[in-house]
C-alpha cells in the first residue's frame, strides 16, 4: 500500500473530484451520514490501494463501483437484514409479494387502485427521500445511479456487476414502486415503514 | 410497434438507450397511442421530480479533509514501515507453497485487462452469493445429487469433486452468467469461509498454470483444464487456497504448507 507523493497526487486529482458522488452513493444506500461518511473514507483508501490497476478513463465509474461495494460489505456486516432479499429479475420476488399484499386497517390493499393510473401531485422532497429510501437496495442503487449521477445503463451495469438488461429491469420496476409509493393515499404506509434513521 | 414492445421499452427511451430508429418507432406509436402516451407522461414526470426534488447527499466539509489526511498518512508510513515487504512476504510464501507442491504459480501483478475484467466478475459473484442469501440454487454435499442437477441446465458437464476428507465440504451448487455465457458456481466450506469455484468452458489452451488475482482483499485463482475455465475466489488463506485448487486439479497431496 506504499505510493510515494506523485502517485498520491495522481490520485487524488483522479478521484476527489467525485467525492460528493461517492458520498451522494453512500448516504442513499447506507441511510445515515455517520456511516457514510466512514465508508467514503474507506473507499478512498482501498482505490487507492488498487489505483495501480485502474487504466481507464472512466474515474467517476471506477470510484463508485468501490463505494458501492464498500457499502454492500458494510450492510453486510451491519444491516444483514435489508440485503437478504434474493431479486429475481422475472418480475416477482419476496419483497414485491409482500409489498403487493400489504393491506390498510380495512383490510383492503392499499395499492387496489392501478398503480400506473396513479397521479404523483407535489412530491415534496421529503417524501420523495422516504419514498426512494423504501426500495430494496437493489433498485435505491440504480435510482440513484441513473437520476442523480445521470449514468447510463452500461456505467450502471459495470458499478453494480449485472448485466444491462438487469438494470433496465431494475429501474422499471422502481419506478413502479415508487409510483405506487407516492401515489395519494399512500403516505400512510411510509410513515409506518420508516426504519431507520434517515 | 404495438404497446407490448413501447411499455418494454418506455424507460429505455426515457432515459436516452435506444438507437436512432427505436426512437423514431417508439415516437410515432406513443403519438397515435393514448395509453402508452400517458404512461410515458407519467414517468417522465417522475423522472423529473427525482431528479428536481431528491436530496443529492453532497460531501459534508470536514470529510475532504479527512480523507486527504488519510490519504497522506498514507505516504508517510510508506516510509516508516514499508508495507511493500509484508505484502511481498505473502506472494514469496505464496510461491514456495506451490513450488513444493509443484504447483506452477505464476503471479500476475499486471494482468491482462480481460483477465481482471473477470476476476471482477467473479469476486463480485462471489460477494454477492454470499450477501443475497443465494449461495445455492441446489444444496447438497453429495456430488452425485450436484452433478446432475447441472445436467440439463448447462451446455456442459462440470466436474464436482467430494473433497470432505480434506476439509472442504461440497455445500451445492448454482447457476451464474459470466464471461457472457452462463457458468456453474460450485460451492465448497473449509471452516467458517466459503469458497465459490466458477466453472464454464474455454477456448484458452491447457495449462498446468494457475494465476492468481487479488481483488479487493478475496483472493482468486485462475486456471484451464479440459477445455474448462475454472476461478476459485475465496477469503481464505492462500495456502489453503491453493491447497483446493491443487485438490480440484488432481494434484496429489503429500506436503501441507502453512
Amino acid at each position: 500500500m506504499a505510493k510515494n507523493k506523485s502517485e498520491i497526487e495522481r490520485f487524488e486529482q483522479c478521484a476527489l473530484p467525485h467525492l460528493d458522488a461517492a458520498h451522494n452513493l453512500a448516504r442513499w444506500l447506507v441511510g445515515n451520514n455517520s456511516d457514510a461518511q466512514d465508508i467514503v473514507q474507506e473507499a478512498y483508501l482501498r482505490a487507492l490501494k488498487y489505483f495501480d490497476s485502474f487504466h481507464g478513463t472512466d474515474a467517476r465509474g471506477w470510484l463508485l463501483t468501490i463505494v458501492r461495494n464498500t457499502s454492500y460489505t458494510w450492510l453486510r456486516e451491519n444491516r444483514m437484514g435489508e440485503l437478504t432479499v434474493s431479486l429475481d429479475e422475472d418480475g416477482i420476488d419476496a419483497t414485491n409479494f409482500a409489498f403487493d399484499t400489504l393491506s390498510d386497517a380495512s383490510g383492503v390493499s392499499v395499492f387496489a387502485t392501478n398503480p400506473e393510473a396513479a397521479l404523483i401531485q407535489q412530491i415534496d422532497e421529503d417524501l420523495l427521500r422516504r419514498a426512494i429510501a423504501m426500495l430494496p437496495v437493489e433498485f435505491r442503487e440504480v435510482m440513484v445511479l441513473r437520476e442523480l449521477e445521470e449514468l447510463s445503463y452500461k456505467q450502471i451495469a459495470s458499478i453494480a456487476a449485472v448485466p444491462v438488461g438487469t438494470v433496465m429491469s431494475r429501474l422499471a420496476r422502481a419506478r413502479k414502486r415508487l409510483q405506487v409509493l407516492l401515489a395519494p393515499g399512500a403516505p400512510v404506509l411510509l410513515r409506518q415503514e420508516t426504519t431507520h434513521e434517515l | 410497434m404495438n404497446c407490448n414492445e413501447a411499455r418494454l421499452m418506455t424507460h429505455a427511451y426515457m432515459d436516452g438507450e435506444l438507437d436512432v430508429l427505436t426512437t423514431a418507432r417508439i415516437e410515432s406509436h406513443v403519438q397515435s397511442c393514448a395509453v402508452c402516451n400517458q404512461r410515458l407522461g407519467e414517468l417522465t414526470n417522475l423522472s423529473r421530480s427525482i431528479k428536481n426534488t431528491a436530496p443529492y447527499f453532497k460531501a459534508p466539509e470536514g470529510l475532504r479533509r479527512r480523507v486527504q489526511l488519510q490519504l497522506r498518512e498514507k505516504e508517510t508510513r510508506a516510509q516508516i514501515l514499508p508495507l511493500h515487504d509484508w505484502r511481498w512476504a505473502r506472494v514469496a510464501a505464496a510461491m514456495v507453497a506451490a513450488v513444493v507442491l509443484s504447483v506452477s504459480v505464476t503471479l500476475h501483478m499486471n494482468t491482462p485487462q480481460t483477465d481482471e475484467v473477470i476476476a471482477h466478475e467473479v469476486v463480485s459473484s462471489h460477494v454477492r452469493s454470499l450477501m443475497a442469501e443465494h449461495l445455492t440454487d441446489v444444496k447438497s454435499n453429495d456430488k452425485h445429487t450436484v452433478k446432475p442437477w447441472f445436467t440439463g441446465r448447462l451446455d456442459f458437464s462440470p466436474p464436482v469433486q467430494d473433497l470432505a476428507s480434506k476439509g472442504f465440504m461440497l455445500v451445492g451448487g448454482r447457476l451464474e452468467f459470466l464471461e457472457n455465457r452462463q457458468a456453474a458456481a460450485l460451492v465448497y466450506q473449509y471452516r467458517k469461509h466459503v469458497i465459490n469455484l466458477f466453472i464454464w468452458p474455454t477456448a484458452r489452451e491447457q495449462g498446468t498454470n494457475v494465476e492468481a488475482h487479488p481483488w479487493q482483499g478475496y483472493q482468486a485463482y485462475e486456471w484451464t483444464l479440459g477445455g474448462l475455465q475454472f476461478w476459485a475466489v475465496s477469503d481464505l488463506n492462500d495456502s489453503e487456497l491453493i491447497e483446493f485448487v491443487r485438490l480440484q486439479q488432481g494434484v496429489p497431496t503429500t506436503v501441507r504448507v502453512e
